[in-house]
Order: C-alpha cells, then sequence, then structure tokens
C-alpha cells in the first residue's frame, strides 16, 4: 500500500471514481492544467481529458449553476469551490438550489453533485480564504456536509461523497492536506456518510470534534493521559447528519464529554453536538458538556489566526474542568 | 493632438456604433400586416392555427387563473396576458426533447410542452405533487430566484453537448433578471464552452414596479449578450411571427454547435406583477397600458389568420370553451390530490436512504399522522 497524504488520496479517490463511472465530470477554477491551487486535481486532466475534468470560467454561482444543470442531464458533477470563503458567491447553488432538488421534484430529481473545498485555518492565506464557514452549510435540510481528518478516511469518504445521490459538501481542511502520511489502499473503498469514527479508545472523557482539531484532540489526549486520564476522541467525519449513536454510545461510557470545533462559537456544529448529548444521555453525565472554539469574531487571518485557533493546550484545559467537576 | 487621439480612441461612438445595431425585429405589425415578407417563416395553415389557438387557450387561462386565485382556489399566481407572443411563440420553436428552465411566469411553456394543467394548478398552491415531473417531459419546476435559472441552463446545455444530443435548453428571465450576476455568468458559462441555450429576455418593461430604464445604462438588453461574446437579437415581443423566427434561428444555431443566443422580446404584462397584492397603478398610468394593448399579440395574430380566412369568431370561441373546460377539470383534479403530510415532505428531502434526523422525524410523524 501507498503512503500518501490527504491531498493525495482526495485525488487518488477522483481518479478512481473518473474511472469508475463514466459520468462523473470534474471541473472549476484552474483545476484543469494547473490541477488546482492545491494540486488536488493534478494529472487528472491529462489522464482523463478536457471532457471530463476542465477548467470553468471565474464565476462561483456560475460553477454551481453548471453542476446543477450537469446533474440534470445526467451527469456526478465533482466541482472544486476553490476556497470556501467563495461559497457565499454560490450559496443559492448550494442551499437555494441543490439542496431543494429533490423536495421541489417530489422527489423525482437529484443532485448527485460533490462539492470540494479546501477550508479552515493556520496556513497563513489571505483574507476570505480560511474561515470555518461549514455551519452554513450543515444548518441546510437537504446536503450531507463531510470533513476528514485522515488520508485513509478522506479516500474511502470522498468516494462515498461522489456515489451518493444527494449534494455533499466534502471540505478538506488545509492544514491537513501535506500534514502527515498514512497507508492508503489503491483500490476503490468506501466509508460510509454519517459514520463517526474513535479515533483513540478511553474511558474517562469523550472529546467529540472533527476536521483538524481531531489531530489537536489526539495530542491534549497524550498530556491528559499523563496526568493518569483515559481519553476517548471521537472524529465525527460526516457534521451533518451527525453519528448520534456513536457520540451516545461514548458518553455513556465516560460520563463526562467536551465538544472541540475550529469554527467560532455561535451557533456551531458543537451546540449541535451538545444539545444531541442533552436529548439522550442526560442522565449518564457526571458534569457539564463544556465546548472548546474559536472567539466569536471574524476571522482574523495570518499573522492574526495562529493566537485565535484553538489549540491542544485549550482542549487539555477544558478537559480538566470536565474531569475535576 | 487631442482631437487626433480621439478618433483613434472612441469609447462613446464604440457604444453608440453598437446600440444602433439592435433595431427592433418585426415581421407582423399592430395592424396584423407582414412587413417583412423576406423573414416570413411561411408556416402552414395547421401551424399557425396551432399557435393561435395556444395563445387564445392562455389568454383564458390568465384570466381563469386571476378569478381563482381571487375565489382563493389557486395560490401563488404571476399573470402572462400580454406576453403570449413573447412565451409560446418562442416555445413553439422548440421539440420535444428540449429543456425547459423557466421563470415564475413560464407555466404556459411548461403546459404546451407537456406539463398536466393540473399538475401546474398544485404548484400554485404549494402542493408538492405539482412538481412530480412526469417522465421524460424535459422541465424543470418555475424558479422563483430571479436569475438562478440563467447558470443552470448553461449546465443543462453543456450536459447536452458532452451527450452530443441534438438537443437545446431554453431558460427565461425578465428585463429585471438582466441585473442580476446570475444572468451574465449563465451567458458567460455557455458562451465559453458554446453550449446550445437559448436565453430569453422577456422584457415587459417592469420589474415589479421598477421601470427598464432604472436597472440599466443599456439601450436594449438584447446588447448584454455582446460583452459574453454571443450572438442576440431584439424582437417585438408582441409579434409572435418574429418571436417564433428569432427563436428558430437561434435553434439552429445552437444545435449545429454554434453556441447559444440572446433573445430580448419587447413586450407587456397587461395584469399586475404577481396576484399577491401588487397593484400596477402606483407605477403604470393608464395611457402605457392602452398604449400596449394597441400591439397586443392576439389581436394581430387574428387580424393576419382571419385575412387568410384560417380564423373566425367560431373558432375562436371553440377554443375559449375548450380551454374553460380543461381548467374546470383540472381544477376538480387538482382538488382531489391528497392532503399533504409531514411525512411526504421528509420523504422527498434525500435520494436513498434517510440521514438518521430525518428517519427518526420520520418515524414520529408517521406515528402521528396515522391517528
Amino acid at each position: 500500500m501507498a503512503q500518501l497524504t490527504m491531498i493525495q488520496a482526495i485525488t487518488d479517490a477522483m481518479r478512481t471514481e473518473l474511472k469508475n463511472d463514466e459520468n462523473v465530470l470534474v471541473f472549476g477554477e484552474d483545476v484543469g492544467k494547473n490541477g488546482g491551487v492545491f494540486r488536488a486535481t493534478e494529472g487528472l486532466q491529462k489522464e482523463f481529458g478536457e471532457e471530463r475534468v476542465f477548467d470553468t470560467p471565474l464565476a462561483e454561482s456560475g460553477i454551481g449553476g453548471l453542476a446543477i444543470g450537469l446533474a440534470l442531464t445526467g451527469y456526478r458533477p465533482v466541482m472544486e469551490l476553490q476556497f470556501f470563503g467563495f461559497l457565499f458567491e454560490v450559496m443559492d447553488s448550494v442551499s437555494g438550489q441543490a439542496a431543494r432538488m429533490s423536495f421541489r421534484s417530489a422527489g423525482k430529481l437529484n443532485a448527485p453533485i460533490t462539492i470540494r473545498s479546501p477550508f479552515g485555518g493556520g496556513v497563513a492565506t489571505p483574507e476570505m480564504h480560511a474561515d470555518s464557514l461549514e455551519g452554513l452549510v450543515a444548518a441546510q435540510p437537504g446536503l450531507k456536509v463531510v470533513i476528514p481528518s485522515t488520508p485513509y478516511d478522506a479516500k474511502g469518504l470522498l468516494i462515498s461523497a461522489i456515489k451518493d445521490e444527494n449534494p455533499v459538501i466534502f471540505l478538506e481542511h488545509m492544514k491537513l492536506y501535506r500534514s502527515f502520511r498514512q497507508e492508503v489502499p489503491e483500490e476503490e473503498y468506501t466509508i460510509p456518510l454519517g459514520k463517526a469514527d474513535v479515533k483513540r479508545e478511553g474511558t474517562d472523557l469523550s472529546i467529540i470534534t472533527y476536521g483538524a482539531m481531531v489531530q489537536e484532540s489526539l495530542k491534549a489526549a497524550e498530556t491528559l493521559e499523563k496526568d493518569g486520564h483515559s481519553v476517548e476522541v471521537i472524529d465525527l467525519r460526516t457534521i451533518q447528519p451527525l453519528d448520534v449513536e456513536t457520540i451516545i454510545a461514548s458518553v455513556e461510557k465516560t460520563n463526562r464529554a467536551i465538544v472541540v470545533q475550529e469554527a467560532q462559537r455561535q451557533a456551531g456544529i458543537a451546540a449541535n453536538v451538545v444539545s444531541e448529548i442533552m436529548e439522550r444521555a442526560v442522565l449518564s453525565l457526571e458534569a457539564p458538556v463544556l465546548r472548546v472554539t474559536a472567539p466569536d469574531t471574524i476571522y482574523p487571518f495570518a499573522q492574526g489566526e495562529n493566537t485565535w485557533l484553538p489549540k491542544a493546550d485549550d482542549i487539555v484545559a477544558t478537559a480538566k474542568k470536565v474531569l475535576e467537576f | 493632438m487631442a482631437a487626433e487621439k480621439n478618433k483613434q480612441f472612441d469609447p462613446t461612438g464604440v457604444l453608440h456604433e453598437i446600440e444602433e445595431k439592435f433595431e427592433m425585429f418585426q415581421i407582423l405589425n399592430e395592424d396584423g400586416k407582414i412587413v417583412n415578407k423576406e423573414s416570413d417563416p411561411k408556416l402552414s395553415d395547421e401551424e399557425l392555427t396551432d399557435l393561435m389557438e395556444r395563445m387564445v387557450y392562455t389568454r383564458i387561462l390568465d384570466q381563469r387563473s386571476i378569478a381563482l386565485n381571487r375565489q382563493g382556489r389557486l395560490g401563488f399566481y404571476a399573470p402572462t396576458a400580454g406576453q403570449e407572443a413573447s412565451q409560446l411563440a418562442s416555445h413553439f420553436a422548440l421539440e420535444k426533447d428540449d429543456f425547459i428552465l423557466p421563470g415564475y411566469r413560464d407555466v404556459p411553456q411548461l403546459i404546451f410542452h407537456g406539463l398536466p394543467l393540473h399538475m401546474a394548478f398544485l404548484w400554485s398552491r404549494g402542493h408538492f405533487l405539482g412538481s412530480e415531473i412526469p417522465d421524460g417531459l424535459n422541465i424543470f419546476p418555475p424558479q422563483i430566484i430571479i436569475g438562478a435559472q440563467y447558470v443552470q441552463a448553461a449546465g443543462v446545455a453543456l450536459g447536452f453537448q458532452k451527450r452530443g444530443t441534438k438537443n437545446v435548453v431554453m431558460t427565461y428571465t425578465g428585463d429585471g433578471g438582466t441585473s442580476q450576476g446570475d444572468f451574465y455568468e449563465g451567458l458567460n458559462f455557455a458562451g465559453a464552452f458554446r453550449s446550445p441555450a437559448i436565453f430569453v429576455v422577456q422584457n415587459n418593461q417592469f420589474a415589479i414596479s421598477t421601470p427598464r430604464e432604472v436597472q440599466t445604462a443599456a439601450k436594449t438588453l438584447a446588447q448584454k449578450g455582446i460583452a459574453a461574446g454571443i450572438p442576440s437579437v431584439l424582437v417585438d415581443g408582441m409579434d409572435p411571427l418574429a418571436v417564433y423566427v428569432a427563436t428558430k434561428d437561434a435553434r439552429e444555431r445552437a444545435v449545429k454547435g454554434d453556441g447559444p443566443t440572446l433573445i430580448e422580446t419587447m413586450c407587456y404584462r397587461y395584469g399586475p406583477h404577481t396576484m399577491a397584492g401588487d397593484d400596477p397603478t402606483r407605477y403604470r398610468t393608464s395611457d402605457i397600458d392602452s398604449e400596449w394593448e394597441k400591439r397586443d399579440p392576439i389581436v394581430r395574430f387574428r387580424t393576419y389568420l382571419e385575412g387568410k380566412k384560417l380564423w373566425n369568431e367560431e373558432k375562436e370561441n371553440e377554443v375559449i370553451e375548450r380551454a374553460k373546460q380543461e381548467i374546470k377539470d383540472a381544477i376538480k383534479q387538482a382538488d382531489q390530490a391528497p392532503k399533504q403530510k409531514v411525512t411526504d415532505f421528509l420523504k422527498n428531502m434525500y435520494a436513498g436512504d434517510m440521514p438518521y434526523n430525518v428517519q427518526e422525524q420520520f418515524d414520529i410523524y408517521t406515528e402521528k399522522e396515522s391517528k
């Protein structure tokens, strides 16, 4: 098996599905000849031709509309939104149109569209290039929102996203693109959407998280272990729909939980996870469920971001509050 | 020195030169006379009568829909009277497998493309079965977001092109729609890919209350296609023959692989923007109304067909009676649609398995609604 970075695993997933299904099309700004600004589509145009892997004019709403129209003619579009901060430009196509396709056609039509986009902070990008806007799409019924944290998960989840009959937002944390390698099988495999993964088992506290915060949480778990705390880390992998079963099973075992997200605190995914725990497992809890998040400000890009982003130390501090409650 | 320079560099002159080229294309004038013989499409007698029947039918459908709306028997409705030539003569140039991405006023085209009338009524009422598009019917439910259909049309057109079908996509917006970003993105994408799309702008002079002059400095809306590098034409939207010819011509180009066309149809809506409380007397005078009524598409087409002995009062009454009866039957059929349930809505949210949250709510509502 090959040792791949997450971005290589993502390219591999697209290559696999371009090979398996002639209706798969990959397109967006600079994805063709240039292979994408992060090289996620490196070599795909050369391998599959300009009919299947192509550049579009520079207009996100147009790209979203293109995806919907191609879906209406039986294609399975995999569109790249060059940075997730450009979501606002394509919000109508995503939430106003693709998400409603099945509903507003009484289930007769569907939009098997995968929207891939780099997101998250910590790699010194310009303004509007690093936000964690996943909450905006997770709040929209009709969409699924997937966020891998490892190369292996990225390939299996992206293949599932492409095969899914519904619009799936597939968010790739930029900090994870090349941060580590992992064994990734060459053949096709899928990881079901809506299924979390226990990245580390433990008995005293559940840390529920996703994206780049999985690595920070694993670091925090190491630190806490030195103090004698056995910590479980759950990687949600799909933030809409949530894997409530895995979350609740973990909380019922550990009786204590914190939820970690890189996004700002207000109206976020973490709040949603806390609500699910309160509704389903409040009697298992020995302590309040606390959140570790970024503060409720506009994302401070480049030099400002590292003082702002949540880190392992913040997770340890909050975990201790809950463990010592 | 300055004058010397201006000869080579004359942005205003270039603009005026382009704008002056957009003359309104007309075949049948207000008096029902052919004024442009060389462009006459020479439709057969059957085709001419068929087109007239569609326009008369639609005028009756409009009158009845307004009445039904006032009685509370229809929901959302955007009146169509005045736009029959623009809507139905453009559609008349399409083939069965061509795709239509309509705006909310473009229900008549859907009906003549094959959408059963009772479904149009159900859609108006907000019943989900109104959008259960019959198999093989290449339409999308009417778009509410102004301009969104334009970018989607570029996608459908690219899909047709990749599939190698000899079909086109036709989409409609209004004068206000041309101010949207999606309008230009749609034209530009289809132009860049040379995809088989026909973009129709039904310029009915007012976007709700906002007059055409407020939308843009451009003298015509058709000229906006020039910026995207696509052929563009301004037609008399009250002239069914001119609208038909312009669309047919655009379709031929699209099918040949020569890319999209923008068509501006100069027309007018006699009624309000929608039946949801719009009062046109706040922004239009009756003088403007009667000015446009003189150019009525049905009146001029009737005169033309009567001159050819293809039309008379008896024929028209037949169509009117048929329309009334079919509308009555369709309303009856719409009334028989089952009461909508929350479980219906939940079922239609996703293709395939329901996500856990939807499934949980589905189970709860299934129990609730079985009582």
